[in-house]
């Protein structure tokens, strides 16, 4: 079933200046519920712009978002609750951190949601625990903690209101390779116990094949394909043509292909690709 | 919506309003507003106004942007008008309520000053529209150079002038991006009652003041490692020089300036 679905969406900004800019060209798609899609797309692509509507921070020029079927601009009233369905996190969302300390920070969506005191601990507690954070770390000052696990505060600051959609902006960038992997292993494993949607923006093709279901590509303000990880991939050319990549071992695989040494070029985790390789090099010493 | 402000806005272009020395710019605006205060009749307003138009046209900027400009003052526009319209008791009575009433004089009145605020605010618009923020300084600083005679930090001024410029859109683009971090977390900050607004901008101003500080810090090192001491000895990458068609615009401003001052003086009506 779909949860989120955008008919025409068209955003245009600063109309009638200079500066006027479409940066959401006609898009149109729909994102079934439970699913974990990746979001690429060049710089100035219109991605960030486009996940902007998704909670309605930003209005569409014309088209319409629905969030279970119904237009989220419909009742203005009822904004902030589409806000609290759908978790948006922005790029370097640690700006956004602002308490005295850890637990009150993460607290703050919640404590919006009008919750109880129990069910806002509860929800704190468990973010935290999902996200990598100790315990001992939530009555600690954010401001004293180390990049990535301000990061992670921040994360967790949106995840604690449990929302239907998550939503990550490039929730890896400017982060080591080992903070990297911390936070996309704590994502899935988020993505584990609740079965909730979510979407990642990322430039890492590596990151996207081994998380994603599905794959949106924006170019030049619009919708280039949303389709499966591995026939998203498949289109290798299209793909580079417009700036983006492939994963390496793809791009492996494809010059294996033309050699005729392998036959196989839908290949985007390197999993796959050495149980791939074994059955070949194990075909080749049986005959 | 912080993305609306239009003051202070620079829209680049190749007007021969934008191709003007800065510093012959900065210059023209004063005289421009010693003209717009000489005359007190509407005739010597009808050819600042005329002056206004002229150079709005040369620049190729929307006019639409100038009635931008003139938005964010309305209320201070109103005001004005009002004080006049009631306060001013000089000719015939139009209008009285107890206290209150509007006479010749004071509709002339309010009607002139209203006119002159626009004027000034539409021409003075024109410079930074038409000057990037960073020339502005540079002007000014060059300009002001005389002063250093008197140990008056007139380097030191314009460097912090074009930084505290060169920050204007970034902050405010920060502000936003914050200010929907924020949002995304349900805070209510354009909606909602005063108190829970108040309270929640603490949620804005504190990741605010984080983030300047660390800018100003890093700005400062950056600073350094390129080896700036101040300005003793500095050269400069663009040398402002003036061309013919800053003295021309000059001249014709400075007629102006005398066609208003001579139909203050000569003029009947």
């Amino acid at each position: 079933m779909s949860i989120l679905k955008t008919e025409e969406l068209t955003y245009t900004y600063s109309v009638g200046t200079p500066f006027e800019k479409t940066a959401v060209d006609h898009v149109s798609l729909e994102i079934n519920e439970g699913e974990m899609i990746g979001v690429m797309g060049h710089t100035g692509s219109g991605k960030s712009t486009l996940i902007q509507h998704f909670n309605g921070l930003l209005r569409p020029t014309s088209g319409r978002v629905l969030l279970d079927g119904r237009d989220i601009w419909e009742d203005k009233d009822k904004l902030r609750d589409v806000r609290f369905q759908v978790g948006l996190v922005f790029q370097y969302p640690e700006y956004q951190i602002f308490e005295e300390t850890v637990f009150r920070d993460i607290a703050f969506g919640p404590k919006n949601m009008g919750l109880d005191e129990a069910e806002i601990k509860r929800r704190v507690l468990e973010t935290a625990n999902d996200i990598g954070l100790s315990e001992e770390l939530l009555e600690r000052s954010p401001f004293d903690l180390s990049g990535g696990q301000k990061r992670r505060v921040a994360i967790a600051g949106v995840m604690a209101m449990e929302p239907k959609v998550l939503i990550l902006d490039e929730p890896t960038a400017g982060l080591d390779p080992a903070g990297r992997d911390k936070i996309l292993s704590h994502i899935r494993a988020y993505h584990e116990r609740t079965k909730n949607t979510i979407l990642i923006v990322s430039h890492s093709m590596e990151d996207i094949a081994t998380f994603a279901d599905r794959i949106l590509v924006m170019n030049n303000a619009k919708l280039f394909c949303f389709d499966e990880t591995k026939k998203v991939f498949a289109r290798a050319d299209e793909i580079s043509q417009i700036g983006l990549d492939v994963p390496q071992i793809t791009r492996v695989f494809m010059e294996l292909k033309k050699r005729g040494i392998a036959q196989d070029k839908e290949v985007y985790t390197v999993g796959y690709a050495k149980e791939l390789l074994l059955k070949m090099l194990g075909r080749r010493e049986g005959s | 919506m912080l993305k609306d402000v239009t003051i202070g806005q620079f829209f680049p272009g190749n007007s021969i309003i934008h191709r003007l020395d800065p510093r012959f710019k900065i210059v023209i605006t004063l005289i421009f507003i010693v003209m717009l205060f000489m005359g007190s009749r509407f005739a010597c307003l009808a050819i600042g106004a005329l002056y206004t138009f002229l150079a709005i046209m040369l620049s190729g900027i929307p006019f639409k942007m100038f009635l931008k400009s003139v938005k964010p003052l309305l209320p201070f526009l109103i005001i004005t008008a009002l004080i006049n319209l009631f306060l001013v008791g000089t000719g015939d009575v139009l209008w009285s309520w107890r206290f209150l009433k509007i006479t010749t004089g004071g509709v002339n009145l309010s009607v002139f000053m209203l006119a002159r605020i626009v004027l000034l605010i539409m021409g003075s618009s024109l410079l930074t529209y038409t000057t990037s923020p960073i020339t502005l300084t540079d002007a000014i600083e060059r300009l002001l150079s005389p002063l250093k005679k008197l140990r008056f930090p007139v380097h030191e001024l314009a460097m912090m002038m074009s930084i505290a410029l060169r920050f204007i859109p970034t902050l405010i683009e920060e502000t936003d991006k914050i200010i929907s971090a924020q949002k995304a977390r349900g805070a209510e900050i354009d909606s909602g009652s005063f108190t829970t607004r108040a309270k929640n901008l603490v949620s804005i101003l504190v990741p605010l003041f984080v983030s300047s500080f660390r800018r100003a810090d890093e700005l400062a090192t950056a600073m350094e490692c390129r080896c700036y001491n101040g300005g003793e000895g500095r050269t400069r990458l663009r040398q402002l020089r003036s061309a013919r068609k800053d003295y021309i615009a000059l001249a014709v401003t400075v007629f102006f300036l005398a066609g208003v001052i001579a139909a203050d003086k000569l003029l009947p009506f």
